[in-house]
């Protein structure tokens, strides 16, 4: 049975009036690794910023659960951000912080625990990620995937029930790639958390994605939604496809 | 409904014993539970038993539990004790493998620097040499981009050099005005006072323009400019060096050194006398009005004095230093950028050595043409 964690209604989304995609309506249930896809320059990341509120909708409403991200209080709302993760593309760990310090900074301010015990959580997310060992690094000292998963592990920390991730595997060889896909399918599963992913990497939509919802650049909305698996065998629109099978023609 | 964390010892049989673990074991409960308390009570079975976990009393869980979980499966294991974790739910043992499965690596674990003072004091030298060296480093390889410069082939554009220019000069007028204007009304109260004990009032106007043009007008402008321009300097190519925005300019072929720090050299260099000028003709005006309107003399008689007592030698000198302090302020700013690392605290760090390290400059500069000027009687 579904059951939305977040709903988006009629959303439409501008930068100074100029529009980005308008009259987006869609749900994300909660176990879904939900992909928003879409061509280079759509409004995925704008998307994305809109669903963690750091973007206000031209028109519209997201709510999770019940309640409005919105119209919310600033202290309900700032609740309802804590009950989210973001990855962001680069990772946007705090330079000037070891990993172990990154991780523990929302921990510290966002929970009584002793300094001891944050310690041993941040440790523990760490090696979640496949950094053991590495928490007094400082991100300058370790490798772009490594930032990455270090990300990860901060989006984590304080055990959301939603992750967002920014192009994850973007600037990843492959095979980092699909070890971050397993990453982020296996914390699915075991935290029983709701991932969702912008992406425009094929490879990444197929083997993870259980829903998804796609942004035409052109008619600046979406024209396609559902599982992709399914999208690529029964979608007749030819953007969708094109897309879907990398075809550059026409 | 929220129950706090708990765990039982049970005895199944002779030869097993059952860890079962109850209630909430989450962040926000679960802070007073020991992993070394359930040691403690284990140690009292046999060490053949068969300890088995039970998660059927268990409700929420979240990083808390897995923490605790971590250290005791590793703690036991190092016992070799026999444990079956089989009882967890599936999220959890997912978890520790996921969590167990890239060990730490090898040698990944970072040294701890010693901390006594013999060591920091050591380090401290340590650095200072090795910052002095890269400076005079810095100070040849901008000598050699110049050199380049000199016979056309440096590499940077005209516009860039202007830009500076604009930057560095007009845009700097207004502080320059303020702060020129009332250090001459400064050096002119100051020793009109003294100057008055000897009924010597009219002398103020030497001291005035012989302070303004000789030490004061440089000096003073050389500081603003540091703090504007140096660390401006600092700033911009230490950003440029966290996006790695230098190491493209050099597979581009373009020397960093040519096509950033010489337009910025060569605008402050330029446009430093010329600020040294503007600034001890306000200098001397502010003494003036101080003059005119305080000690009551005439304005004519302020002039004239004016004119008496400065020599075009006064005059070069002032515009020598200014010279001296462009370019010192240029490679400090430019230095501690193109040294700066790849975070966003080492910019802030570079911007502000860079205006600590032009001040240091500038006076020790000051000192040394000061002390020549004097054995040379000019």
């Amino acid at each position: 049975m579904p059951d939305p964690v977040v709903t988006v209604e009629n959303l439409t989304m501008a930068y100074d009036g100029f529009v980005i995609q308008r009259d987006l309506s869609f749900e994300i249930n909660r176990g879904d690794i939900f992909m928003i896809m879409g061509s280079s320059g759509c409004g995925k990341s704008t998307l994305l910023l809109h669903l963690v509120g750091l973007l206000a909708p031209e028109k519209g409403d997201i709510r999770y659960g019940s309640e409005s991200l919105f119209r919310a209080s600033s202290s309900e709302r700032e609740r309802l951000i804590r009950r989210i993760g973001v990855l962001f593309q680069s990772g946007a760990l705090l330079s000037s912080m070891t990993l172990a310090e990154n991780i523990s900074l929302p921990l510290a301010e966002f929970t009584k625990l002793s300094s001891g015990k944050i310690r041993k959580i941040a440790s523990y997310k760490l090696a979640l990620v496949g950094l053991a060992g590495f928490e007094d690094y400082y991100p300058s000292e370790i490798s772009g995937g490594m930032q990455k998963r270090a990300g990860l592990a901060r989006a984590m920390a304080l055990d959301p029930e939603i992750l967002y991730f920014d192009e994850p595997s973007a600037g990843l060889d492959p095979i980092s790639a699909k070890l971050l896909d397993d990453l982020i399918k296996n914390l699915r599963d075991s935290l029983g958390a709701t991932v969702v992913v912008v992406s425009h990497e094929l490879p990444s939509i197929f083997s993870i994605g259980t829903n998804s919802i796609f942004l035409d650049t052109t008619s600046r909305t979406s024209i396609a939604s559902g599982s992709p698996k399914k999208l690529l065998q029964e979608t007749k629109d030819p953007r969708v496809k094109r897309f879907l099978t990398r075809d550059s023609s026409g | 409904m929220n129950a706090s964390p708990s765990w039982r010892l049970d005895l199944v049989d002779l030869k097993t014993v059952k860890l079962s673990l109850m209630g909430d074991w989450t962040l926000q409960y679960a802070e007073g539970q020991k992993v070394e308390d359930i040691l403690i009570a284990l140690s009292r079975f046999s060490r053949d038993s068969l300890f088995i976990l039970d998660s059927s009393g268990l409700n929420k869980w979240d990083s808390a539990l897995m923490v605790f979980l971590l250290e005791f499966v590793k703690t036991v294991n190092a016992r070799s004790l026999n444990l079956d974790i089989s009882g967890l739910p599936k999220g959890v043992l997912d978890l520790i493998n996921l969590a167990s499965e890239v060990p730490e690596r090898e040698g990944s674990e970072k040294k701890k620097s010693s901390n006594d003072w013999l060591t920091l004091i050591g380090n401290a030298g340590g650095r200072l040499i090795q910052d002095g060296l890269r400076l005079t480093e810095f100070l040849g390889d901008s000598a050699n981009s110049f050199r380049g410069f000199l016979f056309g082939r440096a590499r940077f554009r005209a516009i860039d050099f202007w830009l500076q220019v604009q930057e560095c000069g007009p845009s700097a007028l207004p502080i320059v005005t303020l702060i020129s204007l009332l250090v001459g009304l400064i050096l002119a109260f100051v020793g009109a006072v003294q100057l008055a004990l000897f009924g010597a009032q009219l002398y103020i106007a030497d001291l005035v323009v012989l302070g303004m043009m000789r030490e004061m007008g440089a000096l003073m402008t050389a500081v603003i400019m540091s703090g504007r321009s140096g660390a401006a300097f600092a700033a911009q190519i230490g950003t440029m060096n966290v996006n790695l925005e230098i190491s493209a300019l050099k597979v581009m072929g373009f020397p960093p050194m040519d096509f950033l720090v010489l337009p910025r050299m060569l605008a402050l260099v330029i446009v430093m006398p010329l600020l040294c000028i503007y600034s001890d003709l306000l200098g001397v005006i502010g003494g003036g009005l101080v003059s005119v309107a305080f000690f009551d003399i005439p304005v004519t008689q302020f002039l004239h004095r004016t004119a008496g007592a400065v020599h075009l030698a006064d005059f070069f000198i002032g515009m020598f230093k200014a010279t001296i302090f462009g370019a010192l302020i240029a490679l400090a700013g430019c230095a501690r950028g193109m040294q700066c690392g790849r975070t966003a605290s080492s910019v802030g760090d570079a911007a502000t050595s860079s205006v600590v390290t032009a001040i240091v400059f500038i006076v020790v500069a000051d000192s040394v043409i000061t002390l020549v000027c004097d054995r040379l009687h000019i």
